[in-house]
């Protein structure tokens, strides 16, 4: 069983729902990185994304654009990225998903960079501008090796989505607001009934929704109607604010730690 | 050549390798409501026959084929024709995909319009058809873009257009194309984006080349009516693509040379270029795979070219297959060659061209010799009133 697959098995026999942190990586840079995992697993985090900076990154929002825009001008790349995941690894067993846009990827060659991941520790892999009919080559290149994270968003049809949970592995992101990423204070009223319904179409692989979820409340009210809560431009802001030092790891621990007791104070167990 | 390789792309949005859509989730619903739309309005014979009308009587359309007797003369070439985008209305081939696309946006029911522009040209052309047919507008561009071509500025104000300065990456059609993406992400349920080439993800490609032929397709007729022969060579500028495909794509089953001119910038030795097909690698930007300027890990490198409408990275995807299929061939000009091309021109015939046709004509300019006893057709593709701000600098810098 893969690190996300055990994970998620653990969370689901506890009853407990899982937190998902989203970080740049290299931002400020990539020395930072390892120590911020550590911060983000100490306070409670199940899974941490790393985000692969990129120049046009058209899924996000300004907060994660100037990250990746600080992280590129610092010389991060993805082939260095690896580098630090096998340095996280020596200390850590938190299972690490790359969110990637598609060139870099691309651009480093498929198979070489499936094989570069699996062998440095990553256990999955999300790529924003690679929808179903663009990712086979990498699902086939992945297969059993490391997990290809689908996206859907509130405007798949219901039969497309069926498809696409059947051809993803790890777990469904579900991008919950029609938009990029960046917090928000309100998220869509129809949000619950809508993650409610994925849930059952998506029986077989944890539900994670994510997209503007910034406060312990939302993760909250978004936990009660999926497996797992995905968090990033809040996390990266503070990162941008406070540094990738002492202050800034004391309060992303804090910030984290809130949302890890808001989501354990979900009391439902996760039904299916 | 046989002609199946050319009836592309598939279904997919694929033209060989090349094409596909490479985009977030949330668009694709989007894009298949896009495709559908496409599909059965360009089969349509009262949609057809209402986009005619437009393009006659409100473009001016067909555009001249006009013989440039002068031009020939002092280039020593046997006969050239330049065809006349520049006389469209709002002075460049833009407006053939702006009013096709609105109408077709018309009939989707989407009331609000977005776009890119980078020279300003298809920012101007996608305003015009929002206040011709009634819809909001509104276009990205970026600040480096917006002060060399303020003039357009102005006038998609005055057509009731809103401008939104894009100030990310390298301000300039690149970062506008991201920012319109973004925003049609978040309003894609009212909102149509109108691209402004054969550039962006499956339909887009295919669609905007249709909306383009117009201009292949006349000049055919106009060319066999002068001279009963198809011309030797064509000679377009690419950009993203659409002048160069518009006017290539009805001849691409004959047998003539097709010629597409990128912008070398200072150089394609100097790094500053925008020229993907003759110096860039395959990659995905903008939602398709085509040749593209990137690093060696994969990020998208800043084009440079003093031509705005130029200065972009990618190229669509049906021009890197014509490149590797060997259809079509492409070629590249410096700033330096493309000016001195634009004050010829303005000086033997009475023509400004936009800078971005200037590279077409420094492209013959170039390859002159070898054309000597060729019959030579040249999209120009659009006026240069646009540009004289940016001529009267150089020349005040290099103080003429
Ligand atoms: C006059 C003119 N020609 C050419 C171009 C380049 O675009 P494309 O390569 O799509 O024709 C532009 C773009 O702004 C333009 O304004």
């Amino acid at each position: 069983m893969s690190r996300l697959e055990k994970k998620f098995k653990q969370l689901q026999d506890s009853g407990r729902k899982g937190l998902i942190t989203f970080i740049t990586a290299g931002d400020p840079d990539l020395e930072a990185t390892c120590a911020l995992v550590e911060t983000l697993a100490a306070a409670g985090a199940d899974v941490v994304e790393l985000g692969v900076p990129f120049s046009d990154p058209l899924a996000d929002g300004p907060t994660i654009q100037k990250a990746s825009g600080r992280a590129l001008k610092q010389g991060v790349t993805l082939k260095k990225i690896l580098e630090t995941v096998i340095e996280i690894r020596r200390r850590s067993d938190i299972p690490l998903v790359l969110m990637s846009y598609y060139n870099p990827i691309f651009s480093y060659n498929l198979e070489r960079f499936v094989a570069d991941a699996v062998s440095a520790g990553v256990d999955g892999v999300i790529v924003p501008d690679l929808p179903l009919e663009e990712s086979l080559p990498l699902r086939n290149l992945a297969a059993g090796r490391l997990a290809v994270v689908p996206l859907a968003a509130p405007t798949t049809a219901e039969a497309r989505l069926q498809e696409i949970v059947a051809a993803g592995s790890g777990f469904l992101y579900y991008v919950t607001v029609t938009g990029i990423t960046g917090a928000r204070s309100d998220l869509p009223p129809e949000l619950t009934a809508t993650l409610d319904r994925v849930k059952k179409i998506a029986a077989d692989l944890p539900l994670a929704a994510g997209f503007g979820i910034s406060t312990p409340e939302q993760a909250r009210l978004v936990g009660k109607h999926s497996d797992a809560v995905i968090v990033g431009s809040a996390l990266v802001e503070i990162i941008s604010r406070s540094g990738g030092g002492a202050a800034g790891r004391r309060e992303l621990f804090d910030f984290v730690e809130s949302l890890r007791r808001s989501l354990d104070a979900v009391a439902i167990p996760c039904v299916s | 050549m046989s002609t199946e390789i050319f009836a592309v792309p598939d279904d997919r949005g694929y033209f060989g390798v090349f094409g596909g859509r490479f985009v977030p989730e949330t668009l694709i619903a989007a894009l298949d409501e896009l495709n559908s739309a496409w599909e059965r309005f360009r089969h349509d014979a009262d949609f057809q026959e209402e986009l005619e009308g437009w393009l006659k009587d409100y473009c001016g359309r067909p555009t001249p084929l006009y013989r440039a007797r002068k031009l020939e003369a002092e280039l020593d070439i046997k006969e050239i024709y330049l065809k006349r985008e520049d006389l469209a209305h709002t002075g460049a081939h833009k407006i053939n995909n702006t009013i096709g696309q609105a109408l077709l946006a018309c009939r989707m029911g989407k009331r609000r319009l977005i776009a890119e522009t980078g020279a300003g040209q298809h920012g101007v052309a996608t305003a015009t058809a929002a206040a011709l047919f009634g819809l909001d507008c509104e276009v990205y561009m970026g600040e480096k873009d917006i002060e060399r071509q303020a003039m357009n500025v102005y006038r998609m104000e005055l057509l009731g257009a809103k401008v939104i300065p894009v100030s990310s990456g390298s301000r300039t059609l690149k970062d506008a194309t991201n920012e319109a993406i973004r925003d049609w992400v978040t309003n894609v349920g009212d909102t149509h984006y109108i691209i402004g080439s054969v550039v962006g993800p499956h339909p887009y490609p295919a669609m905007v080349r249709d909306f383009q032929r117009v201009i292949g397709v006349e000049t055919r007729r106009q060319i066999l009516a002068i001279n009963d022969l198809l011309p030797d060579v064509i000679f377009a500028c690419v950009g993203g693509g659409s002048n160069a495909i518009g006017i290539f794509h009805p001849f691409l089953e004959d047998d003539l040379q097709l010629v597409g001119v990128e912008a070398a910038g200072t150089g394609i030795a100097s790094g500053a270029h925008s020229a993907p097909l003759s110096a860039g690698r395959p990659g995905v930007l903008h939602g398709s795979m085509s040749y593209l300027l990137q690093t060696e890990d994969g990020q998208i490198k800043e084009a440079h070219s003093i031509s705005a409408g130029l200065d972009y990275p990618g190229v669509g995807p049906e021009h890197s297959f014509l490149k590797d299929t060997g259809r079509a061939q492409y070629i590249s000009v410096t700033d330096a060659e493309a000016l001195e091309a634009l004050r010829l021109l303005c000086r033997v015939e009475g023509i400004i061209p936009a800078l971005e046709s200037a590279h077409a004509l420094a492209g013959v300019m170039l390859e002159a010799e070898r054309l000597r006893d060729k019959v030579v057709v040249i999209n120009l593709s659009g006026r240069g009133d646009k540009d004289v701000a940016t001529l009267a600098n150089l020349e005040a810098g290099e103080g003429k």
